[in-house]
């Protein structure tokens, strides 16, 4: 198995699904001749020409709008914006047309799109570039919403969306881009809607997705030395949600630790909260802990917005109330 | 007015009916909207019949698509929905185009080439030229008309997709239906030009006017658009000045428009304009009309017993036609 970075496991499943179908046209915000804002498309132009890889004008509303018209005649778009940031420009266009066409109509459209780039804080960024907006589109019927945080996941994942016939939100991170992992020679595809428990444990369960979940895993890394065995589950995908993996986990060790970057309120953070708090009432011996940003816009100072995030020492102090040895 | 000479008889005779009977059609659903048989928002068409009817005689039927905002009865009809299942669509029945679960501003039927049918003004853009660059990269020969009215053109997603349909030469129609008002506003009060089609310009894009209240010249222009925009990937603009009879939807009013105003465009309106030049080529009479009139008000009755008799979706309808 080859060990790769995040990026390069998504530039192999686009490459891939574009070998595999003609259909699939890759477009957005310097995606062609510049190789991508992050570099996810390096090299895909000169390989598939530009009917194929589409360098727009920056226009979220009116590209996202077109693709999900292509989507609508057979085609396979994968939209790339340059940050979901900017994506809030296109929203209607995908909550009022790539999802509803199909139940306004009766079901006589499909609109098997792709919407992905990232998703959530980086570094320095401020107030307008560094914030998760994943609950947007779980919020709404009609998508599904995938956010992997290794190139392993990243890529059957990534494949795996090009290839459903639904719009599929895909969640990326700036921070993620470079981060390394094994992903095999051959051919795979990961089936939205799959959880998949990346460390196993007995006493209490950390569920995330997304780039949090490399911090779940430092964490449990912290809690071992001292004893505490922490099972991570990654939820890899948000819509469908793998409900069965979490609640057999919660089963297991009767305590969770939710962790989301966005913010608390109305979030997919707390959403899954309630959820095992509901489903899993009589198997917890606490209530389930939330570990989410500060509910405040992301200051550009360094010391404070890494303090607005979630962090590992704030997992290990979670999972430790939860276990009331706080 | 367009000459009529150089249209065969049955086509022109073709054209009368589909407009009187969007009209008796529309009339139909005002009443039965204020029966409350029909719920919502029920924006009519009455007055505009020759800018559906014109452009859809023009379209390539089964490879062109057409979309539009929310006053969309007349669309449908035009590109061969069966108006028994709009009405069932009216009523929220099973039997409608969209299966009851869209309503007067989501007509769909996509074989057709019925592609909506939008609630957002001006969100139905886009798609438009997204359609195009599909049928472009598809080799489909098609091409793509959308409907908008002078309300929508301030949005961005106009003027994104002008762009766009430009830069990379998509076969899309984009037609303003100026109906001079956007809901209350006139375009006069929410426009800073007062002929919308020389927007078209700024993203050097063929543009120009066209009388509305004919079906010839609509016919024409929309014929000449579509097959530049299939043969060369040429996008066209046209600004089809029109007008509407009623209040923006079925709880306006309209008392942002005076009686003469109205009465001036009802001396022009577009089926009795046909009907004239009709008359004057002896191409039909006015008892002849009168019997064609009589035949359409049945039928459109037979489409509210349709609508009446039909079932009410199953429960269980709700979950479908969500994920694919």
């Amino acid at each position: 198995m080859a060990i790769i970075t995040f990026r390069e496991a998504l530039r192999q499943a686009l490459d891939e699904e574009m070998a595999r179908e003609a259909g699939v046209v890759i477009m957005g915000e310097e995606v062609a001749q510049y190789d991508g804002a992050y570099k996810v498309t390096k090299g895909l132009l000169e390989k598939y020409g530009e009917d194929r890889v589409l360098d727009t004008p920056i226009t979220e509303l009116g590209f996202t709008g077109l693709a999900v018209g292509a989507a609508f005649s057979g085609m396979r778009p994968v939209v790339e914006w340059m940050t979901f940031q900017f994506g809030l420009l296109a929203i209607d266009q995908l909550i009022h047309n790539a999802v509803k066409y199909r139940s306004m109509s009766g079901g006589q459209f499909k609109c098997p799109l792709v919407v992905r780039g990232p998703n959530g804080p980086a570094e320095y960024l401020a107030g307008q570039h560094s914030q998760s907006f994943a609950s947007y589109f779980v919020h709404v019927p009609g998508f599904k919403v995938v956010a992997p945080c290794t190139p392993y996941d990243a890529k059957g994942l990534l494949k795996a969306s090009i290839r459903d016939d639904n719009p599929v939100i895909f969640l990326e991170s700036e921070m993620s881009y470079g981060h390394k992992g094994e992903v095999p020679d051959e051919e795979y595809l990961i089936e939205i809607g799959k959880a998949d428990v990346k460390r196993a444990g007995e006493h209490v369960t950390l569920v995330s997705f997304s780039k949090p979940v490399l911090m779940c895993l430092a964490a449990a890394e912290e809690l071992a030395k001292e004893g505490i065995e922490a099972e991570v589950v990654d939820l890899r995908s948000l819509v469908p949600l793998d409900r069965d993996s979490v609640y057999s986990s919660v089963r297991k060790t009767n305590r969770a630790v939710v962790v989301d970057e966005a913010w608390p309120k109305a979030s997919v953070g707390s959403w899954i909260q309630a959820e095992i708090m509901k489903d899993c009432f009589d198997d917890l011996d606490a209530p389930v802990e939330l570990v989410a940003s500060e509910d405040v816009p992301m200051p550009y100072n360094h010391t404070l917005e890494l303090q607005v995030q979630p962090t590992v020492a704030k997992i290990v102090a979670a999972a430790k109330r939860a276990l009331y040895r706080a | 007015m367009r000459p009529i000479k150089g249209y065969d008889k049955e086509f022109l005779h073709g054209l009368l009916k589909e407009m009187l009977l969007i009209r008796r059609f529309e009339e139909k659903a005002g009443q039965m909207y204020g029966l409350k048989k029909i719920g919502g928002f029920c924006h009519l068409y009455n007055g505009q019949e020759a800018v559906c009817s014109g452009a859809a005689a023009a379209m390539h039927k089964g490879v062109d698509r057409l979309l539009t905002g929310y006053r969309d009865h007349g669309h449908a009809i035009a590109l061969g929905l069966d108006p028994k299942a709009i009405m069932a669509e009216l009523y929220g029945k099973a039997t409608g185009v969209s299966k009851g679960k869209g309503g007067s501003m989501h007509m769909f039927d996509y074989d057709k080439g019925m592609w909506g049918g939008n609630g957002i003004v001006g969100g139905q853009i886009p798609l438009a030229t997204g359609a195009a660059f599909a049928q472009k990269q598809q080799k489909t020969g098609g091409a793509t008309i959308v409907f908008f009215g002078d309300g929508a053109i301030h949005q961005g997603a106009f003027h994104e997709a002008m762009n766009l349909a430009a830069i990379w030469r998509l076969p899309v129609v984009f037609v303003c239906e100026n109906n001079q008002y956007g809901m209350g506003t006139s375009v006069g009060r929410a426009s800073s030009v007062s002929d919308l089609y020389i927007k078209g310009q700024a993203y050097n894009i063929p543009s120009k006017i066209v009388d509305g209240m004919d079906v010839i010249a609509v016919l024409e222009e929309v014929k000449a658009a579509l097959d530049t925009a299939r043969k060369d990937f040429q996008p066209a603009f046209l600004e089809i000045k029109t007008y509407r009879y009623k209040g923006h939807s079925m709880s306006d009013p309209a008392k942002y428009r005076t009686k003469e105003e109205t009465e001036s465009f009802l001396q022009q309106d577009p089926i009795l304009l046909l009907k004239s030049r009709m008359e004057e080529a002896k191409l039909i009479t006015e008892e002849q009309y009168k019997e064609l009139d009589k035949q359409l008000k049945e039928a459109v009755m037979q489409t509210v017993e349709f609508a009446e008799a039909s079932p009410e979706p199953a429960l269980d309808e709700m979950y479908t036609d969500i994920y694919a």
